[in-house]
């Protein structure tokens, strides 16, 4: 039989498989999912080591989302409080309400000043009585002993702490007032703690999904072992390298995307618990603050990174003990 | 079909299992590969489905030089050759159907050409009706006979067969040789490797012998 020169054919028979795949993009999508789902049915079959591994890799992954809807709570919270720093302004008892109120007019017409809020000894009275839940013995009082307080804000350009320290030595040159004090000190320490959380957060995250890699990767790497009859047969009967890759990059996508919804299932039922203290916690502090959980974006995120990561791990452990098996 | 010239192999520590082999396999042609066990019968079938290289000498396959093919290309000169290995090598976990289909799913056929063939390759060895048993529940022969259909479902150009009736009877035996007689009359290249003389002296097909790794024919190949 007389046929052209060896790699000239060879290339000939490579492309035209490679054509084939182009020309039928359906057959090849099909066949990806044809192995999608026997892989997906391979982990069914073998239901409680599967589900041990997925759950090692939900757990991994909870404990970064955890964190990280913990911090977002968090930082609703001081931005509740913060968004603008403002000034607590105590007037002198000697300040009529009269006065006060021409006081904090002239004081809403400087220029580092965004709003200012009267609240007169008597508001600040029924206020205090209100929440306190000490307005019979407030009853009891026979002249209010609460002075009056000018709530400042200052304008966005005055609010960091430099100018907000100026803005309360301005108060406190005022004759009318007793006591100026910046009320949202702690709030920028809140802010400064919080950044310090968000980078152990990062940190955690690395180190837990390096372990998520090294568990899909081990995981592949005993699924390989076993099947090692199998990946012999199919090199022999020509698969090609991709061929003999491709369920198990499914299954590290499986183990991915398995671990990730018990991340989910984890971070939802952690909060559930967490949500009855939280909502007590709140209510002591006058809040109607709750807990938010997840958020849809989050499971995307989640189910995006735990694909990846199966991914990169069974290709790791692929690359690694694939390329050793060959027919002997 | 097939073309060794002066091929040697050595194995690592030093055993050479082939020296200095030169034979050819022409287009269509069926032969008997024979020789005592360690001759080095299943050494030159491994040259030939790359599962090891020569350490010298050339070896043409389907008129291409696989001496030096590099290792990404394997497969597709293995997808020309089908095999039948002694312990049949089928995988325990899937029907006869899918087992036979093997081959085509790796070579992305279509869905409904898969079927075809491989009904086709069933019926050829008479296992049309066991398409959805597992491998586990049929005879020796019948395993056997499986993993020929597996070789020929893509309709190779070469089917190797090392000692395909090494585990059974007389009787099946020669049943299966008649196969793969009848493949070879549709046109397939045929080399068979077994030490069984009483079988290969009932066909008259050419015999390719080795002796500790050397060719010492006794009934001549057209070289």
């Amino acid at each position: 039989m007389s046929r052209p020169p060896g790699n000239r054919q060879q290339a000939v028979h490579h492309w035209s498989t490679t054509l084939r795949r182009l020309l039928a993009p359906q057959t090849y999508a099909l066949r990806h999912a044809q192995v999608a789902v026997d892989s997906l049915g391979r982990l069914y079959r073998n239901r409680v080591a599967s589900l041990m591994t997925a759950a090692v890799i939900g757990i991994a992954l909870a404990m970064p989302a955890g964190l990280y809807v913990l911090l977002g709570n968090l930082d609703r919270l001081s931005g509740a409080w913060n968004g603008q720093t403002s000034l607590s302004v105590f007037l002198k008892d000697t300040v009529t309400t009269d006065s006060a109120r021409k006081l904090a007019d002239a004081v809403r017409a400087w220029p580092e000043i965004a709003t200012v809020t009267l609240v007169t000894p008597e508001q600040a009275l029924e206020e205090f009585s209100r929440h306190s839940g000490f307005a019979d013995a407030l009853g009891t009082l026979e002249e209010n002993p609460l002075p009056a307080v000018l709530l400042a804000i200052p304008v966005a350009t005055h609010a960091d702490p430099m100018s907000a320290g100026l803005l309360r030595e301005k108060f406190r040159g005022l004759e009318e007032t007793e006591l100026a004090q910046l009320d949202l000190q702690w709030v920028h320490r809140l802010t400064a703690m919080l950044e310090i959380a968000r980078r152990g957060v990062l940190v955690i995250s690395v180190l837990l999904a390096l372990a998520v890699l090294l568990v899909v990767g081990n995981t592949i790497r005993l699924e390989i072992q076993n099947r090692h009859n199998e990946i012999v047969v199919i090199k022999l009967i020509g698969a090609t390298d991709g061929f003999v890759r491709r369920p198990f990059l499914y299954s590290g996508i499986w183990y991915g995307v398995l671990g990730a919804l018990i991340a989910w299932l984890l971070v939802i039922l952690g909060f559930q618990v967490l949500a009855g203290p939280v909502r007590n916690l709140a209510g002591l502090y006058q809040s109607s603050f709750s807990l938010q959980t997840l958020p849809l974006v989050l499971l995307l995120v989640l189910l995006a990174g735990g694909c990846l990561l199966g991914l990169l791990g069974s290709w790791l452990a692929v690359g690694r003990h694939l390329g050793a098996i060959e027919p002997t | 079909m097939i073309r060794f010239d002066n091929v040697s192999k050595r194995y690592p520590g030093g055993f050479e299992a082939l020296s200095n082999v030169s034979f050819r396999l022409e287009a269509g042609a069926m032969a008997f590969l024979t020789g005592h066990s360690g001759a080095g019968k299943s050494t030159l079938l491994k040259l030939i489905a790359l599962i090891e290289r020569a350490t010298r000498g050339q070896v043409f396959v389907d008129g291409q030089n696989v001496s030096r093919i590099s290792r990404r290309r394997i497969p597709f000169v293995r997808r020309k050759i089908g095999f039948i290995f002694q312990e049949h090598h089928l995988l325990f976990d899937r029907t006869v159907f899918d087992n036979v289909a093997l081959p085509l799913v790796i070579a992305d056929y279509r869905h409904q050409e898969i079927g075809r063939r491989v009904r086709a390759a069933l019926d050829k060895v008479g296992l049309l009706s066991k398409e959805r048993l597992y491998p586990v529940t049929l005879s020796g022969g019948e395993q056997q006979r499986v993993g020929i259909a597996r070789a020929v479902v893509n309709k190779p150009l070469l089917l190797l067969a090392d000692e395909p009736t090494g585990n059974l009877d007389p009787e099946l035996s020669l049943d299966i040789m008649k196969l793969f007689a009848l493949f070879n009359r549709v046109g397939v290249s045929v080399l068979i490797a077994s030490h069984d003389v009483s079988l290969i002296d009932q066909f008259s097909y050419p015999v390719i012998a080795l002796d500790h790794g050397r060719l010492a024919t006794p009934r001549a190949l057209p070289a």
